[in-house]
C-alpha cells in the first residue's frame, strides 16, 4: 500500500467521528450535568482526538484539517478541565471563608488606611477652620451660599428628587468610588492614598464649614444613619487598593504579574461584599438620612446596627459561618 | 516576528498553540460591541419613552421613579453590565468577539471563570481612562501578549478562534476518496479564493493543482483550458456526484 493510500484509508476509517465532532462538543459545552458515562465517553473522545491530531500533523502539516482537529481538541480540552459548576456552594465558599479570610489578612491595611482617612479629615477640617476661604476649593457656590444662609444643602432634597432616585444614583455613585480606589491601587498604591485622602480631606472640610455656621449638627445627623457603613466601605476598598500596589512593590509570588493577579482575585471578591454592603447605605441615604421626621436617636440605631451587620458580614458570621473555638493548651 | 502563543497543555502530550489577539482583532471586537450595547440600550430608552409619554418628547412630562426603574435603569444596565454577563453565559465570547474570531481564555488556555470575569471587567474603569480605552490600549500595545490591564489582573488572554476550520470536516466527503487529501485540501482552498485571486494567479494554481491530481490531462492539454474550463476540472473533482 502506498503512503497515499494509506493516509486516504486512514481518514476514511476517522471522517464519520470527526463530522459529529461539532454537534457533539457543543452539546458536551452546553449541558453542564453530565452522568458517569457521559463523561467517560468523553475523556474517551479526547484521547481519541489527540491520537488523531498526532496523526493529522505528521501527514498533513499546517492542513485545515489539521487546524479544525486542533480547533476541536482545545475545545474539548476546555470541556474537560473546567470547574465544577456549583453556584450554591461557591457563594457559601465565598461569603463564609474566603472573604473573612481576605479581610483578616488585610486588618493592618485597613488601619493604616483608617487612620489616613481619619488624619485627612482632621487636616481638612484645620485647613478650612484655620483658612476659611480654602472652602471654595472643594465645595460648589451654591452649596456655599446655602450653608452661609443657614441652610444645609441636604434640606428639602427629598422634595427635589424622589427618594428612589436619590438612593440609586447615590449608591451607584458610591460603587463607582469605591471601585476607583481599588482599581487605581495599581498605580503602586499611590491612587488609592490620593483617594482615600481626598475623601477625608473634604469630609473634614465641610464639617469645619457647617460648624463656622452652627450646621455641623446637622450635618453629622444627616452622615450617621449611613455615613457608619459608607465611610468604612471606601476604607476597605483603599485597603484592597492598597494590596494592588503592595503587590506590585513587594510581589509575593514568582514574577510581579502572578502577584498582581492574585491580589487582585482576592481584592475583587472583598469588593463584592463593598457593592452590596453600598447598595444597602444607598437606601439609607435616600430614604432615611435626608428624612427631618427621623430623630437622632433612630438614627444612631440604624447607622450602628448596620454596622453590626457590615461587621458579621465581614467575618462571615451573617452568611452562617460558626465560630471556631481554638483548643488551649494547658 | 511571530505572532505571541500561548500552550495549552495536555495530559495526553498532545499540545496546541493558541494564537493571542493582536490589538487590530481586540479593537474590532470592541468596536462591534460597543455598537450592539449602544443600539440595544438606545432602542430600550426610546422604547420606554414612547410607551411611556406616547412620543419621543419629554417636553412638558415629568419622568417619575417608574421611568427611572423601568425605562433608565435596565438601559444603563445593558450598557454597562453587557460585557461582564455575556462573557460569564458565553464562556468567555460575546457578539462582538465571536464576529472578530477572538476568545477569551485563562493563561493555560482554559475557559476563565466567572470571578476572574468580573475582576477583568472591573478594571474597564481603569483601561478606558482617560478616553477612548487610551490606558487599555497602550498597555496591549505595549505587553508581550497584547492584554490590558483588566488581563493582568485576571490572568486572561485574549486568543484567535476562527471557527471557520469546522468545515474541513465536512468537506472530507466519500467523493474524494480518488484524491490526495493534501491536494484535496489545496483544491477546496482554491475553490473558496477563487473569485478573490486575479485571473493569472488562478490560472496558474489551477493548472498546477490539476496537473497534480488529474492524472487523465497532459500538459498541454492543461495549458489549453481557460478559467472556466478549469473551474469545472476543479468542481468535477471535488464534487464528483454532483457534476457527474
Amino acid at each position: 500500500m502506498s503512503a497515499e493510500a494509506g493516509m486516504q484509508a486512514w481518514l476514511e476509517s476517522r471522517v464519520e467521528t470527526w463530522r459529529q465532532l461539532t454537534p457533539q462538543l457543543n452539546a458536551l459545552e452546553r449541558n453542564r450535568d453530565h452522568s458517569a458515562a457521559e463523561a467517560l465517553q468523553a475523556i474517551e473522545l479526547y484521547r481519541a482526538l489527540g491520537r488523531d491530531l498526532s496523526i493529522a500533523r505528521r501527514i498533513l502539516p499546517g492542513s485545515r484539517v489539521t487546524q479544525a482537529l486542533e480547533r476541536s481538541y482545545a475545545k474539548l480540552h476546555a470541556i474537560i478541565y473546567r470547574k465544577p459548576h456549583d453556584w450554591r456552594a461557591r457563594t457559601a465558599m465565598l461569603f463564609r471563608v474566603e472573604i473573612p479570610e481576605i479581610v483578616s489578612e488585610l486588618r493592618v491595611a485597613i488601619l493604616w488606611v483608617s487612620l489616613l482617612f481619619v488624619l485627612s479629615a482632621g487636616a481638612g477640617f484645620w485647613l478650612v477652620s484655620r483658612y476659611p476661604e480654602l472652602i471654595s476649593l472643594l465645595a460648589s457656590e451654591q452649596m456655599i451660599n446655602g450653608v452661609e444662609s443657614g441652610r444645609l444643602w441636604t434640606e428639602g432634597l427629598l422634595n427635589v428628587t424622589p427618594s428612589s432616585v436619590l438612593s440609586v444614583s447615590i449608591l451607584s455613585n458610591n460603587i463607582a468610588v469605591s471601585l476607583m480606589a481599588f482599581c487605581v491601587g495599581v498605580f503602586f498604591g499611590l491612587g488609592t492614598f490620593y483617594i482615600i485622602a481626598t475623601n477625608g480631606l473634604m469630609l473634614g472640610a465641610m464639617f469645619a464649614f457647617t460648624h463656622q455656621h452652627g450646621l455641623a449638627g446637622e450635618l453629622l445627623k444627616f452622615v450617621t444613619a449611613h455615613g457608619v457603613v459608607e465611610l468604612s466601605v471606601i476604607c476597605l476598598a483603599g485597603a484592597a487598593g492598597t494590596m494592588l500596589g503592595e503587590a506590585l512593590i513587594r510581589p509575593t509570588h514568582a514574577t510581579r504579574r502572578e502577584s498582581f493577579q492574585h491580589a487582585a482575585s482576592k481584592g475583587g471578591r472583598l469588593l463584592l461584599l463593598c457593592a452590596l454592603l453600598l447598595v444597602g447605605c444607598g437606601f439609607i441615604e435616600g430614604y432615611l438620612s435626608p428624612d427631618p421626621s427621623f430623630p437622632m436617636a433612630s438614627r444612631v440605631v440604624v447607622g450602628f446596627g448596620y454596622g453590626l451587620v457590615m461587621i458579621g458580614a465581614l467575618t462571615g458570621h451573617l452568611f452562617g459561618r460558626r465560630f471556631i473555638k481554638r483548643a488551649v493548651a494547658s | 516576528m511571530a505572532a505571541p502563543q500561548v500552550t495549552l497543555q495536555s495530559i495526553t502530550g498532545v499540545d496546541v498553540e493558541l494564537r493571542v489577539a493582536g490589538v487590530g482583532s481586540r479593537s474590532f471586537a470592541f468596536v462591534i460591541d460597543w455598537h450592539i450595547r449602544l443600539i440595544l440600550a438606545f432602542s430600550w430608552g426610546l422604547l420606554g419613552t414612547f410607551i411611556s409619554f406616547g412620543g419621543l418628547t419629554l417636553a412638558g412630562a415629568e419622568p417619575g421613579p417608574s421611568f427611572m426603574f423601568v425605562v433608565l435603569l435596565p438601559a444603563l444596565g445593558i450598557y454597562f453590565l453587557y460585557h461582564p454577563v455575556l462573557e460569564i453565559a458565553m464562556h468567555g465570547s460575546t457578539p462582538g468577539k465571536r464576529m472578530a474570531g477572538v476568545r477569551i481564555v485563562t493563561r493555560t488556555g482554559d475557559i476563565p471563570g466567572a470571578g476572574a470575569l468580573l475582576v477583568r471587567n472591573l478594571f474597564r474603569l481603569l483601561d478606558s481612562l482617560p478616553f477612548a480605552y487610551l490606558i487599555g490600549l497602550s498597555t496591549a500595545l505595549f505587553t508581550a501578549q497584547h492584554v490590558r490591564i483588566g488581563d493582568l489582573a485576571a490572568g486572561t488572554l485574549l486568543i484567535l478562534d476562527d471557527n471557520k476550520h469546522d468545515k474541513s470536516f465536512a468537506r472530507l466527503t466519500s467523493a474524494h476518496r480518488s484524491l490526495d487529501p493534501r491536494v484535496a485540501d489545496l483544491l477546496h482552498e482554491l475553490s473558496e479564493r477563487w473569485a478573490q485571486l486575479e485571473e493569472p494567479t488562478r490560472l496558474e494554481l489551477a493548472r498546477s493543482l490539476l496537473a497534480r491530481a488529474d492524472k487523465t490531462l497532459t500538459p498541454s492539454e492543461l495549458d489549453g483550458l481557460n478559467s472556466a474550463e478549469l473551474w469545472q476540472r476543479l468542481q468535477a473533482l471535488l464534487h464528483p456526484a454532483q457534476t457527474s
